[in-house]
């Protein structure tokens, strides 16, 4: 007995002194769980049994090295066949009238599919910045209309998920989502629509009141003649409606074009700034720490915009690791329920359930409620998405009643999801269809998920959860009821 | 009007404060309501039209020339109009509010709107949400700080409740008890889902037990088993209004509701789709005051639609109209002064877009519901005075 306690004080005593002696040490299993839940949806055993022999620093690099430019699941078999918005205005009212059906399917598909690339990429972290860059530079099925243009948006996020913010920008803004929502394509010589030279100023680079109106209503001009060619879909730049006039912004005056008023901006230091704090709260904490936000910002301006290196800068920075940051975000819909279905290796079928689902729970992809994107946080959680939140948990581990009541499923996944598609039944039997079968193929096989942890219940518990529960497990408790138990807790909804 | 409304509010607090409040009372009856009983014993409805409806062809204008040049194929025939005065009148779809308007029960602000309107749905909503100025970001919606300022009783079920839909608009922020209720009875049986207690220093998980919180008192105050012999009309907006109207005459109660209208933005075959949601809208308001008659409450509620933006004044190429700017509004109740208010609709002086300038701001409709309805200050919460309407019988 006397040995072992020798043993471990000298461990003790070794790992303490390891950082002291500049000899890095591996960040450990509850390290790599935070890590990986903070920049993915989930910390799977098996990942981080990897990750906790890795330093911070390595365990960072590795994130990094693994970032993908592509998906690894493929294209919805209509993501190459845009309608052209010239010959749909002149179709007949019937056959609109199908085609909009078969639009509101493919959205419901697109979102699927994107649930589908964040399940199975290899890369979470990619996938979870393109959810960023989403919701931040915003563009909405609501407005743009065409689940094509979504699409091609979508992959253009994720080629620059973790490359240069300035090419990142560059071309999100030419993006003919982003020309529809924005209503560039009606911001002419003489007529100028102000709305994208805002937007790109208060909420993609500077930040709020680090600009002028006359700032807004000179850029407005240089962003003339950006639109988009009706038959194909893609960027058009109409020489005849552009502003070929001197224009002063942010002090610069000259012949600007949009491209040169995007330089302007990127070249301000608050626009690093800006990045960096939102990036922050992203996946450190609600509080940006003043003083290493400077610091990163600095040296992500420096790197030409590398997103990469924003990124190192934040995920091995202490605050990160620090014990009172630990569950202090909430997590989305989006990440509540891949999180879930990856950390307990749920089987599924077609996803289009959970894209509805994670809608009824506020974050309905591809519609964000408005240009300034989802406010996440703490208002992800209201009465009614919270007891949605735990319905959903509770049904999922009754995986018993999932596989018997498709019906109750259905009723449960829909729900004020705010505009879209309430009642998939509304789709066709197709599509009811194939609802009813991707609910019966949900599948929970609860004893071998348990097995791994050998019937230890303090094990389960630090797979689950990232902080204490409110309410302490029981330790006799076991298999279903355990996971029921911890996911339940609030504090699941954290991370 | 407004000199005597700003110098209420100027003074108020003193008012509120002093021992010599006598020779305040003098001014009006109002005030002493304001002093004497719980302002959120009056409950404050608002219904949103989403999408921006046309406020131009549900209020007609149907004396105007400019009008039915600038609407060639979706003007309201001046025969259809059901005739307000000799130069406002309804759509007929609205025909089951014309009771009310007869009973003085019904009262119209045209010309609704804000400096430097904005014209997109999603930031135009916000500054309503937020009764902010143009160029302004808050964070807090209108209601919200209204409630954090002067707080509702505790025994109240909800300061505020939103049915039928996730959108806390002017009830989000804050530390407001707002209450997102789609199906009740769901609600109720969901509610056991959640048994939390306890408090944290961890704010994010702090909200979600103060939620918990929330959830569980308006679970075990509010009821909703009242039968109602007030039939509403099918649809989502008819069941919204239902439930609200069973919680209202339940035992729970709550200082605001919230409800929706989706799908006014007309940007294309407007005459189907606008006489289709007018006559909604009409039907369920008046079924809603059917109800409210029933529960005993249609005397100390109070109406108030609003919207992001009216339409655009010159039909589009589409049969349908663009987004605009100024609107018009209803206010109704039991004790609602009827009648119309804010000049008519002026169509010859558009602005570059070809949409109206406003003439009533919106936050004087908020300024109304605090000081005129509720007996509370305004300008501390809208961030300035507003002039307050005189639709509410004293």
């Amino acid at each position: 007995m006397r040995d072992l306690i020798r043993v471990i004080t000298l461990s003790w005593a070794i790992a303490t002194a390891m950082p002291a002696l500049g000899v890095p040490s591996p960040m450990g299993e509850d390290e790599a769980r935070l890590l990986l839940t903070r920049t993915g949806f989930a910390a799977t055993a098996d990942d981080v049994r990897v990750f906790s022999r890795l330093t911070r620093e390595q365990a960072v690099e590795r994130l990094l090295a693994g970032a993908r430019t592509t998906a690894v699941t493929p294209a919805p078999g209509w993501s190459s066949e845009f309608t052209s918005f010239r010959r749909l205005r002149q179709l007949p009212e019937e056959e609109k009238k199908a085609f909009l059906q078969r639009e509101l399917v493919k959205s419901l598909e697109l979102r699927a599919w994107w649930l589908e690339e964040m399940l199975r990429t290899p890369s979470p972290l990619t996938e979870r910045m393109t959810l960023f860059w989403h919701n931040h530079f915003v563009s909405s099925q609501q407005k743009v209309r065409s689940p094509v243009l979504m699409y091609r948006q979508n992959t253009l996020l994720r080629r620059y998920a973790l490359g240069r913010f300035g090419e990142l920008l560059h071309a999100v803004s030419k993006a003919p989502a982003m020309i529809v929502f924005l209503d560039n394509a009606s911001n002419r010589r003489g007529q100028p629509n102000e709305n994208f030279a805002r937007e790109v100023m208060e909420l993609f680079t500077l930040g709020e009141g680090r600009y002028s109106e006359t700032d807004i209503k000179e850029a407005a001009r240089a962003f003339t003649g950006w639109s988009i060619e009706p038959d194909t879909g893609q960027f058009k730049f109409r020489p005849f409606q552009h502003d070929y006039g001197v224009k002063t912004v942010l002090g610069r005056s000259g012949n600007f074009d949009g491209d040169d008023v995007l330089d302007i901006l990127l070249a301000r230091p608050e626009s690093a700034e800006f990045i960096t704090a939102k990036l922050w709260r992203e996946f450190v904490s609600p509080q940006p720490d003043p003083v290493e936000v400077k610091r990163v910002a600095a040296r992500f301006r420096a790197s030409g915009f590398d997103i990469k290196v924003a990124l190192r800068g934040l995920l091995t920075c202490p605050a990160l690791y620090a014990p009172e940051n630990r569950g202090v975000l909430v997590k989305s819909p989006v990440e509540l329920t891949v999180g879930t279905l990856q950390l307990f290796r749920v089987e599924t079928g077609e996803l289009t359930p959970f894209a509805l689902l994670t809608a009824a729970l506020g974050q309905n992809l591809f519609a964000p409620p408005n240009v300034k994107g989802w406010p996440g946080g703490e208002a992800w959680i209201n009465s009614t998405t919270l007891l949605a939140r735990k319905q959903f948990l509770e049904r999922l581990f009754r995986a018993q009643e999932m596989r018997t009541e498709p019906q109750a499923m259905m009723a449960a996944l829909r729900g004020g999801a705010g505009p879209g598609i309430r009642n998939p039944g509304k789709l066709g039997p197709e599509m009811r269809d194939r609802f009813i079968k991707a609910l019966t193929d949900i599948h929970f096989d609860e004893q071998t998920w348990m097995a791994a942890f050998g019937g230890d219940p303090r094990a389960v518990e630090r797979a689950v959860l990232l902080i204490e529960p409110v309410n302490p497990i029981d330790p006799g408790m076991q298999g279903m009821d355990l996971i029921r138990a911890l996911t339940q807790d609030p504090v699941y909804q954290l991370k | 009007m407004s000199e005597w409304d700003e110098a209420t509010i100027m003074n108020r607090r003193n008012f509120l404060k002093s021992a010599g409040a006598l020779s305040w009372i003098a001014v009006g009856p109002e005030l002493a309501f304001a002093a004497g009983s719980a302002p959120y014993d009056r409950l404050l409805v608002l219904v949103e039209l989403k999408g921006g409806n046309d406020g131009l062809n549900t209020v007609v204008p149907y004396a105007d020339r400019e009008y039915y040049a600038l609407r060639p194929r979706l003007a309201v025939p001046r025969d259809q109009v059901l005739k307000l005065d000799d130069r406002a009148g309804l759509h007929p779809s609205l025909q089951a509010l014309m009771p009310l308007w007869g009973a003085r029960e019904l009262a119209i602000v045209q010309g609704v709107g804000y400096p430097q309107p904005n014209l997109s749905h999603f930031r135009s909503i916000e500054i309503w949400d937020t009764a902010s100025d143009s160029a302004q970001y808050l964070d807090q919606g209108w209601l919200a700080r209204v409630f954090s300022r002067n707080p509702v009783a505790s025994d109240f079920a909800a300061d505020g409740l939103v049915v039928g839909s996730q959108e806390m608009g002017p009830l989000s922020g804050g530390t407001t008890r707002a209450l997102a209720l789609a199906d009740p009875q769901r609600f109720l049986r969901q509610a056991d889902l959640v048994t939390d207690t306890g408090r944290s220093r961890n704010p994010a998980l702090e909200h979600i037990l103060k939620v918990e919180r929330d959830i569980q008192q308006a679970a075990s105050r509010l009821t909703v088993d009242i039968e109602l012999k007030t039939t509403f009309p099918p649809g989502p907006f008819g069941n919204a209004l239902k439930t609200a109207a069973q919680v209202i005459g339940g035992r729970g109660r709550v200082a605001a509701v919230k409800v929706s209208l989706n799908g006014f933005d007309t940007h294309s075959s407007q005459i189907a789709t606008q006489s289709r949601l007018l006559q909604e809208l009409a039907g369920g308001l008046t079924a809603f005051k059917a109800a409210l008659v029933e529960v005993g409450k249609w005397d100390t509620t109070l109406i108030l639609s609003y919207a992001e933006f009216g339409r655009r004044p010159k039909e589009n190429q589409s049969g349908g109209t663009d987004h605009g700017t100024a609107n018009a509004h209803f206010v109704l109740g039991g004790k609602v002064k009827g009648g119309l208010h804010g000049p008519p609709p002026a169509l010859n002086r558009l602005d570059g877009n070809g949409n109206m300038a406003f003439a009533v701001d919106f936050r004087a409709l908020y300024a109304t519901v605090l000081e005129r309805w509720w007996g509370l200050p305004s300008a501390d919460i809208l961030g300035g005075r507003y002039a307050t309407l005189d639709v509410v019988k004293v």
